[in-house]
């Protein structure tokens, strides 16, 4: 039986389902086994899903278009040939 | 359609960002707008994130764009564009973060990864849909200040992981850090979240055992 310990320095791999199946048998048992951990796992998940849920952010109109327009005028300076003296 | 451009790919959501950089690269204008396109949204996004701030992150923004089109002649394509572009805006970030005065005692690069415990005080369940409880504002204020208080090294990992989705391996190659530390520090970011919102999200008088 590992630690609750050891449970949570696997935490991201056992959320990220990134274990090997032995290891994830393992995790799975002390969830099952472990309050603690078990309440850990559900709302780390949740609070991953929450971020996940409200960060679909837009870029604003006005922020896109002074982008466009600053990299036209970085175009525009590359495009034109050198100043003659 | 920008991406049609980019050549037949077998599955519509990956697209051929390689020929488009190749065309950019030869002086295609078009093809470096269809690259700033496709990202300028998560770039916004993830400056927001690590600067807290909608001015800073428009500065980011416009500046890693520009310092991309510079030296678009000396990106080797050993990496993609999109991690590249992702490691100039997260450093764009950081010096805005240093600029600040009240992060100026706070090293960015501060050795993190000590071996200390992973430290959970908060064990509790939470309501159900918490979330609902709150307007898309109040929330997106939750959220907002709950990842601004995590330390900026933890943050730009949990940003770029967990909100960008990018791999650890990414993750490491655009921050400069190791895939350990990547691993390490996320681990402390993810826990310390799931804290500051069990304060807020748990329900009242509850026991844990009644949960199993």
């Amino acid at each position: 039986m590992i630690t609750c310990k050891e449970f949570l320095n696997e935490l991201n791999e056992f959320l990220d389902e990134t274990v090997g199946p032995e290891t994830k048998a393992e995790l799975q048992r002390h969830v099952t086994e472990c309050p603690n951990c078990f309440v850990i796992v559900d709302t780390t998940k949740k609070t991953l899903k929450v971020f996940r849920g409200v960060t679909e952010k837009m870029i604003p109109g006005d922020v896109h278009d002074r982008l466009m327009k600053a990299l036209e005028k970085k175009m525009a300076a590359k495009a034109a040939p050198p100043p003659t003296s | 359609m920008p991406a049609s451009e980019s050549g037949a790919v077998a599955d519509p959501g990956v697209f051929d960002e390689s020929a488009l950089v190749a065309k950019a690269r030869a002086g295609d204008a078009a093809a470096f707008n269809d690259l700033v396109t496709r990202y300028e949204r998560k770039i916004f996004r993830l400056a927001k994130h690590i600067t807290q701030n909608d001015e800073d992150a428009e500065d980011v923004l416009q500046e890693a764009f520009l310092k991309a089109y510079e030296h678009l002649p000396d990106f080797q394509g050993q990496s993609k564009f999109y991690t590249w572009i992702v490691r100039i805006a997260v450093n764009e970030s950081l010096m805005k973060l240093r600029k600040r005065k009240s992060d100026r005692t706070v090293p960015l690069d501060e050795p993190l990864d000590t071996g200390e415990d992973v430290v959970v005080r908060e064990i509790a369940v939470w309501e159900d849909d918490p979330e609902k409880k709150y307007s898309r504002e109040e929330l997106a204020n939750i959220l907002d200040e709950a990842v601004q208080s995590l330390r900026p090294a933890f943050r730009t990992v949990f940003v770029l992981r967990d909100i960008e989705e990018l791999s650890t391996e990414e993750t490491a190659e655009a921050l400069g850090i190791s895939v350990p530390a990547v691993k390490s520090r996320l681990l402390r970011a993810r826990l310390q979240l799931r804290e500051k919102l069990t304060r807020l999200f748990k329900r009242k008088g509850d026991n844990v055992f009644d949960y199993m």
